[in-house]
């Protein structure tokens, strides 16, 4: 696994926040992860640039199956929610 | 007096031709504050940033507006001390802008101040009977429940009455709900106010009434705190099963946000799961939808204090844009209550020498680069001053939207340092006194400047008070407290 980068956790993995939204890239991957918690679908609410693909990313646990999996992190100021700002729906 | 060692390091700046660190003071430490911080050191490895707060303690909502049941949300602090850790920040408290310092001295000692002081006022009903006693607005309500200096002598009466009536359906008005709600035993081991903790043992509320004059559709709240509290043990919860149906109008808004359609869900299976009735000495809660305060009653027997909100009922008008608005029907009830807390929306304050757009209640500005008028004329700026948070934004969202708040910001500072647009063209000026000379003058004018290493002795006796009681920390809740620990 190679990692560059760092994703923030404001709430250090306690499904306080949504700072950790990652954007599972290929759907054979997000297919292989155990569907979110009620928990985390109210965290995913609140996530900027929310996609059908979008996980918590404190809640992905590495294992040997998900080797290989791509993760996108959204562009902060592209997806930057204005009051009054709609999701799309999905 | 606040002692420092003052230990002068300057860096070479790598991303500006001055040989002059970027100076850069914040005023306020809430996560706006602290995320501007954050960003830019990191994006200008030579800066020197101040954040500077009113308040001897930083963290300004996450220490006195998350409520004391959500210990997780606050873990943010943990982070942000990180930064002030790393050296290259101050914390500096006990300083008010407009009273210590003015915006026009903190903007010649500084070539960047972002302002991030947040929203401590309120938006008012503008309706008869606001002023009586026994109403409060839900800001006030939770500066005392957390502590908050400002919010101590508030004493709301909990003990003449039954019912409290709280008007808005946002997080904060679940807060208030829950707080007034919960066992107390369940309270006694959170760092929740010890005033307050008194107060809710000995309060006789039973009944609270969240009103919305909007329906469930366009509820404000959000499903994680609205799960929480209609999943407290032996709650009576009461929702009209009429005020459930929707209109095509609401089916579109749910399907166009995941949040209101969860919302909606939530509140639908609240609504038929449980009794039909409360039973016998059951606390009670009721969301009551579609209903907008047209004044306050005053009591027969206590005059001056109120004894219920008259209210009118309203239906929903489509105003375009998938957006609905509440319309009066003519049609009125009333809702008796002891004590009404507004929970309205907060609402920020100006100071002298900054461009504010009252009616909006935010400062004017394009990516958090301050306007220097209402106009919307995006070429006119205030050189070298910054918004973040809600004072840019107006009050709403979480601690995480000040993130992507304070990306903005700094970007459009990183733009102008690069571009060399900051004080005044000629390099001859570019040296700016800073953090020595904030100091100085401020000590001229006998501020008690509070350090971080000040915050931290407050923290310490907080959490040893806590100890004793079993709670993360007993807060003080006294300005003379705070100052005295905070040099001792």
């Amino acid at each position: 696994m190679s990692v560059c980068t760092v994703i923030a956790g404001a709430c250090e993995g306690s499904l306080a926040c949504s700072t950790c939204h990652v954007i599972v890239m290929d759907m054979e991957y997000y297919t292989k992860l155990e569907d979110p918690s009620d928990e985390e679908n109210d965290m995913l609410d609140l996530a900027f640039g929310l996609t059908e693909t979008s996980r918590l990313g404190c809640q992905i646990i590495a294992r040997p199956e998900l080797d290989g999996i791509r993760l996108a992190i959204p562009a902060a100021t592209r997806n930057f929610a204005v009051d009054g700002y709609v999701p799309k729906p999905h | 007096m606040a002692i420092f060692g003052a230990k002068q390091v300057l860096w070479r700046s790598f991303t500006t031709v001055a040989s002059h660190p970027l100076r850069v003071c914040i005023v306020g430490s809430g996560p706006a504050g602290f995320y501007t911080a954050e960003k830019i050191l990191k994006r200008h490895q030579g800066s020197q940033v101040d954040i500077i707060d009113r308040l001897p303690t930083p963290y300004g909502l996450v220490r006195s507006g998350v409520a004391p049941d959500h210990p997780e949300t606050k873990n943010v602090i943990n982070q942000f001390s990180r930064v002030v850790q790393s050296g290259r920040c101050s914390f500096l408290g006990n300083i008010a802008l407009g009273s210590s310092i003015s915006l026009e001295e903190l903007r010649e000692l500084y070539h960047v101040v972002v302002l991030a002081y947040g929203a401590e006022s309120d938006r008012v009903l503008g309706i008869p009977g606001e002023d009586l006693k026994g109403i409060h607005s839900a800001r006030e309500f939770v500066w005392w429940y957390n502590g908050h200096p400002d919010g101590r002598n508030l004493d709301p009466d909990l003990k003449s009455t039954d019912t409290a009536v709280i008007l808005g359906q946002g997080n904060v008005a679940l807060d208030v709900a829950r707080i007034l709600l919960r066992r107390t035993s369940e309270l006694a081991a959170t760092d929740i106010a010890s005033h307050a903790l008194t107060a809710l043992e000995q309060s006789s509320i039973r009944k609270v009434y969240l009103v919305g004059r909007r329906g469930p559709v366009q509820a404000a709240c959000t499903a994680k705190e609205l799960r929480e509290v209609l999943g407290i043990k032996d709650l009576y919860i009461h929702i009209k099963e009429a005020d459930l149906k929707t209109t095509p109008a609401d089916e579109e808004e749910m399907k166009s946000s995941r949040i209101h359609k969860r919302i909606y869900e939530l509140l639908s299976k609240a609504a038929t799961a449980g009794p039909s009735q409360p039973s016998s000495g059951q606390r009670e809660l009721h969301f009551v939808f579609f209903r907008q305060p047209d004044r306050f009653l005053e009591s027969h027997d206590r005059k001056g204090y109120v004894s219920g909100v008259h209210l009118e009922k309203t239906a929903l008008k489509g105003v375009g844009s998938g957006k609905q608005i509440a319309i009066g029907t003519g049609q009125f009830e009333n809702l008796s209550c002891g004590i009404a807390l507004k929970s309205i929306g907060y609402k920020s304050v100006p100071v002298d020498g900054l461009p504010f757009d009252n009616q909006k209640g935010v400062v004017p500005n394009v990516k958090g680069r301050v306007l220097s008028d209402n106009s919307g004329d995006p070429t006119s700026v205030e050189n070298g001053l910054y918004v973040c948070g809600w004072l840019k934004r107006g009050p709403t969202g979480i601690i995480g939207t000040n993130l992507y708040c304070a990306e903005e910001t700094v970007a459009s500072v990183s733009e102008d340092v690069e571009q060399g647009v900051l004080g005044a063209a000629t390099e001859s000026n570019w040296p700016k006194p800073g953090r020595e000379g904030l100091l100085r003058i401020l000590e001229d004018r006998k501020v008690r400047v509070v350090p971080f290493s000040g915050w931290e002795r407050i923290d310490k006796e907080e959490k040893r008070l806590g100890s004793l009681r079993n709670k993360p920390r007993e807060k003080m809740t006294t300005w003379e407290e705070l100052l005295k620990a905070a040099s001792e």
